[in-house]
């Protein structure tokens, strides 16, 4: 078990020792995202913009356009919200290479609550023309998902979990690709974050049910894998989503999106309803909003019994 | 000031209680500021804790949203809600949110969490107070590390601009924020020369000190031409020893050995 948050730290460590032109900024979170890592080795290249996250944002681009490889880090709930309008103008307008993470994504944080709870970061971020946007499964996924962005042109929001969780892909992450980890005939869950885990767990029960389920990770929300949503589509006609998030504007909408144009079939969304976040434990909240193993299989199978 | 001291006491064990029993929460920057609370709601604000939604009451918003515990021990102790609720705090389902949520919670006058929001939101009480031409106060309770937002100056601003006397702000100074000490992570200093410029009347107080925070309270309150800013110069885990002006405690709940440790130490002061 590990946080996804920690793979961003190891990264951004990493690729602080390979280019010379990676700058790492925080908001007085440093600690909290992980690039507590980067500061401590790089300390001249790191700078805490204090309990500014606007500020953060648009200093990452004024050091872009300087030819510098920002990277900006603060809970999800504040470098998406709080700065959007610095993220709008700044950074994506411009298609800086500015690549922000949102640590302590969805409601796992937990005890600090829905002020804290990031719900609508994906959504916010998505709608950005030129954002890439990744929220990765595991820590394997999320260390070369961070190491890849240095090859981007464009901006990144990456998405990390403050929960630890299971480590469980194989091989690098592929911008743009998602990873079928499970196939089978009768519905496909397509999940983003740790949540994949739980997919996948879901679909072990599903299976001693008679139900077959296909297991996508789409760790890439934007740009989707729109040629393996198409292939499963057609193959299971069914489909769920997964994510720790609104199902306004997220996994669940994109997938949503692409269907309703190029393949129309059944299509249940498996999110936090229009809420926000509240206080909890991480595991209440999970279970409070289904998203466990044993909640998501409930889910599907009534779903199926009735569509 | 016998009774305030005492009051402050037990409050300072409830806030270590109830975060104890929540196992997660911020307890530096709740002890850093219980004689600031305990001076409003016990001796400034005209407040009846039986009636939280009277329109007459004074005004209170935690900016500094975090210090959540504070609020909710000065808010049972006062009567708005029982003591037996402190120890729900942060668990599913209870009005204690981990952050003060006016939804769920009377008393909570502004929802809050995200730093620099409650101060904006303590102008617009003041403005609808100078429309209804209600003389209700508002107090409002900021960190030190959140002066960073520039969220807070654009309502210092526009405090000063709309001469919103009825509005008094106090400044928790307890030095640190999260990744070290303010003047490290980001210098604020010198806050009262800011203040100043920006046309408010500024007063320095040790925080600790119901005699200072009480007469500078009063002073504002016969200030007719500005909003005032009360400096209050405070220790980050005030109380607790092993806890005073430590960065590791700013985000922490005491354990079981801890929470023994303090509240010895809080009865051997008596
Ligand atoms: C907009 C925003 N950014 C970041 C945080 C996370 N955070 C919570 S408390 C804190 C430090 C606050 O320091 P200070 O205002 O000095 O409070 P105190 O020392 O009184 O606890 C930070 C960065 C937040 N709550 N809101
Ligand atoms: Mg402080």
């Amino acid at each position: 078990m590990k946080a996804t948050r920690d793979a961003y730290g190891d990264a951004l460590l990493e690729l602080g020792r390979k280019y010379k032109d990676v700058v790492a900024l925080d908001a007085d979170l440093a600690g909290s995202t992980k690039s507590v890592k980067f500061k401590e080795a790089f300390p001249e290249r790191f700078f805490d913009m204090g309990i500014a996250e606007a500020n953060m944002v648009d200093t990452s681009a004024g050091l872009a356009l300087c030819g510098k490889r920002p990277y900006a880090s603060s809970f999800a709930v504040f470098v998406t919200g709080r700065a959007f309008e610095s993220v709008r103008q700044s950074i994506a307008y411009q298609k800086l290479p500015v690549v922000l993470c949102g640590s302590h994504g969805g409601i796992n944080l937990g005890e600090d609550g829905g002020s804290h709870q990031a719900v609508l970061d994906i959504s916010l971020m998505r709608t950005l023309p030129n954002m890439k946007l990744v929220v990765p499964a595991d820590y394997n996924e999320t260390y070369t998902a961070v190491l890849s962005t240095i090859k981007d042109d464009g901006p990144v929001y990456i998405r990390t979990s403050r929960a630890k969780s299971p480590v469980f892909t194989e091989g690098d992450f592929v911008f743009g690709r998602g990873r079928a980890l499970r196939t089978g005939r009768d519905v496909t869950l397509v999940a983003c974050g740790f949540l994949v885990w739980y997919a996948l767990e879901a679909a072990k029960l599903l299976e001693k049910e008679g139900i077959d389920a296909s297991v996508i990770d789409m760790a890439t929300v934007k740009p989707i894998d729109e040629e393996m949503l198409y292939d499963f589509a057609k193959s299971t006609k069914k489909m769920v989503t997964i994510e720790e998030h609104t199902i306004f504007g997220g996994l669940g909408s994109a997938v949503a999106e692409f269907l309703s144009e190029h393949y129309p079939i059944k299509l249940k969304r498996i999110g936090i309803p229009d809420v926000f976040g509240e206080s909890g434990t991480g595991d209440d909240l999970l279970c409070k909003f289904g998203f466990n193993a044993a909640g998501i299989s409930n889910t599907v199978r009534e779903w199926l019994k009735k569509n | 000031m016998e009774d305030l001291e005492k009051i402050a006491k037990e409050i300072r064990k409830d806030i270590l209680l109830m975060l104890n029993m929540a196992g997660s929460g911020h307890v530096g920057g709740s002890l850093s500021c219980v004689e600031i609370l305990v001076s409003l709601y016990f001796k400034v604000m005209s407040y009846d804790a039986k009636k939280p939604s009277d329109e007459n009451r004074d005004r209170f918003v935690l900016s500094k949203g975090h210090a959540a515990p504070a609020l909710y021990a000065v808010l049972s102790k006062a009567g708005v809600f029982p003591r037996d609720m402190l120890w729900t705090l942060r668990k599913l389902g209870s009005p204690l949110q981990g952050h003060p949520d006016s939804k769920y919670l009377p008393g909570v006058e502004a929802s809050t969490g995200s730093l620099a929001h409650g101060l904006p939101q303590a102008c617009g009480m003041a403005l609808a107070g100078k429309l209804d031409k209600n003389p209700f106060r508002v107090y409002c309770l900021m960190g030190d590390g959140e002066m960073d937002e520039g969220l807070v100056w654009e309502a210092f601003m526009s405090a000063s601009h709309y001469k919103l006397d009825n509005l008094c702000v106090v400044i928790d100074n307890n030095t640190l924020q999260i990744d070290g000490r303010c003047r490290d992570v980001m210098n604020i200093y010198p806050l009262e020369e800011k203040f100043k410029a920006f046309g408010l009347y500024t007063k320095s107080v040790d925080g600790h000190k119901f005699s200072e925070l009480i007469s500078a309270f009063e002073e504002a309150k016969n200030n007719k031409r500005s909003p005032t800013v009360i400096i209050a110069h405070t220790i980050k885990g005030r109380g607790v020893s092993f806890m005073e002006d430590k960065v590791e405690y700013h985000g922490v709940a005491p354990t079981d050995e801890e929470l023994k440790k303090a509240l010895e130490e809080i009865d051997e002061g008596d």
